[in-house]
């Protein structure tokens, strides 16, 4: 009993490190545009959207019952592997926010959760064919239909805005984008807030600590909602950087576009039962509407490495889940805790290697790249 | 498969219509009120356009409202 209560503790606690990493991945979602445009100070876009992700937290109360819609098979997966799951979710996230990428972070905790199952329990675990209708094909879908909403919007606006007087158009669409920031701020907070409240009801019930069926207790979904609530509030800086600065020169009526496009893809796949990526679909938009303005490029390079980091995040968050998932299957409670020690020196050196050239509020819109290794002479920036 | 890719159809048709329609709507909107703004400078009166104006917004309004409506289960449990 004590191994299960022990075992159960490092996994809520590593549910709500993985919620927390959730919320600073996506800030930029939801605000990046805003604060490339101007329409928010980068302060009080956070701000928002943090308040905006807790209240949403708060709202839904449809939790997801199973822990990966079905996709990883939730009788067969131990706490073992679920801690081994988020630590590869985490991991990769970290990872790819000190390069400054917008990936998925439900496509890393879902990837994370397959290599752990797959390596914890066999393939059996797995339903590759609800990998592929729900994560792979609306991966592909989502960012293009985004785009395309983005572009034709962002044409449209520009064709019938049709002034010289370009400052008080800016000025009437940078009060729109507020409005449509926070709805996909909202969205976001209802979704991935979920994800994790699931994680640890499903650990709850699986530990014998709560009957099989419950809902999740007020402390799960406030500390969930907390969790995410105070990752956003930090910002993701660097991916704010890349998705406001790296992929296009985003205007105003372009991020109003981009922001509208995106927040009706969310809801309406939502309602139609699609689990799509809010990161994807935010990218797809930036990028739509940057094609949708005349003399505006989209720069291809960063997009590229966007999309190779889209590709790559369920495997490798699966390999170091996998990887995870034979040590603690395996050692025990001296592998979960050797797990432990070297998840938390990896994030401490991915934290630490981000020092090096930090992104903050104050410079974010300062340049277009994310350095991991600056060079000596700044001046040469 | 078929049902699937119909749903997918059915994604894509809806969220590129409501956001075109959203940014077109907005994009009147901010015209009619420069409108408005101008006429008032030149000292004519511009009570259509601030009309105008307020239409279009209030209809963005209510497509917020709508969307907030979708995300806030309570509502339509």
């Amino acid at each position: 009993m004590a191994h299960i209560t022990f075992l159960l503790v490092v996994v809520i606690i590593t549910a709500l490190a993985f919620d927390f990493t959730n919320g600073f991945h996506d800030t930029a979602n939801a605000m990046a545009t805003s604060i490339a445009t101007g329409a928010l100070r980068p302060r009080v876009a956070v701000l928002v959207s943090a308040v905006l992700n807790v209240v949403g937290a708060f709202l839904s109360t449809a939790v997801a019952k199973t822990i990966s819609g079905g996709i990883v098979n939730d009788g067969l997966i131990t706490l073992g592997m679920i801690f081994a799951g988020l630590v590869g979710a985490i991991l990769w996230n970290l990872l790819t926010w000190l390069l400054g990428l917008p990936s998925s972070s439900s496509h890393a905790l879902i990837g994370g959760l397959i290599g752990a199952a797959w390596v914890g329990a066999g393939l059996r675990a797995v339903d590759f064919y609800e990998v592929l209708e729900k994560i792979i094909i609306p991966a592909f879908a989502a960012p293009l239909v985004a785009g395309l909403a983005a572009l034709l919007a962002t044409r449209l606006a520009y064709r019938l805005s049709g002034r010289a007087d370009e400052e008080s158009v800016t000025r009437g669409f940078r009060f729109g984008q507020i409005g449509s920031a926070s709805l996909v701020s909202l969205a976001h907070g209802t979704n991935d807030a979920q994800k994790t409240m699931g994680v640890i009801t499903l650990s709850l019930i699986s530990a014998g600590a709560l009957p099989t069926g419950s809902g999740p207790p007020t402390w799960v979904v406030l500390t969930a909602g907390l969790a995410i609530g105070l990752g956003t509030y930090l910002g993701g800086w660097r991916i704010i950087r890349t998705l406001g600065r790296g992929l296009t020169d985003i205007r105003s009526p372009q991020g109003f576009a981009a922001e509208t496009a995106s927040a009706t893809v969310i809801l309406t796949s939502a309602h139609l039962g699609f689990a799509l990526s809010t990161t994807q679909v935010c990218s797809g938009s930036i990028i739509g509407a940057g094609l949708g303005r005349r003399r505006a490029q989209v720069r291809w390079s960063t997009a590229g490495r966007m999309a190779v980091a889209w590709l790559i995040t369920l495997p490798a968050a699966g390999l170091i889940g996998g990887a995870a998932s034979a040590v603690v299957v395996h050692g025990g409670t001296a592998g979960t805790v050797a797990v432990a020690v070297v998840a938390v020196a990896a994030a401490s050196l991915i934290y630490l290697l981000s020092r090096r050239s930090p992104v903050t509020a104050d410079n974010v819109n300062d340049a277009r790249n994310v350095t991991v290794n600056p060079q000596p002479a700044p001046a040469s920036n | 498969m078929a049902l699937h890719w119909s749903a997918l159809g059915e994604v894509a048709a809806v969220s590129i219509g409501a956001t075109v329609a959203v940014a077109v709507v907005f994009t009147l909107g901010v015209r009619a009120m420069l409108n408005h703004q101008d006429a008032r400078e030149s000292g004519r009166g511009s009570a259509a356009a601030l009309a105008g104006a307020a239409v279009c917004f209030l209809a963005c309004g209510a497509a917020v409202l709508y969307g907030l409506y979708l995300i806030i289960p309570q509502f339509h449990d």
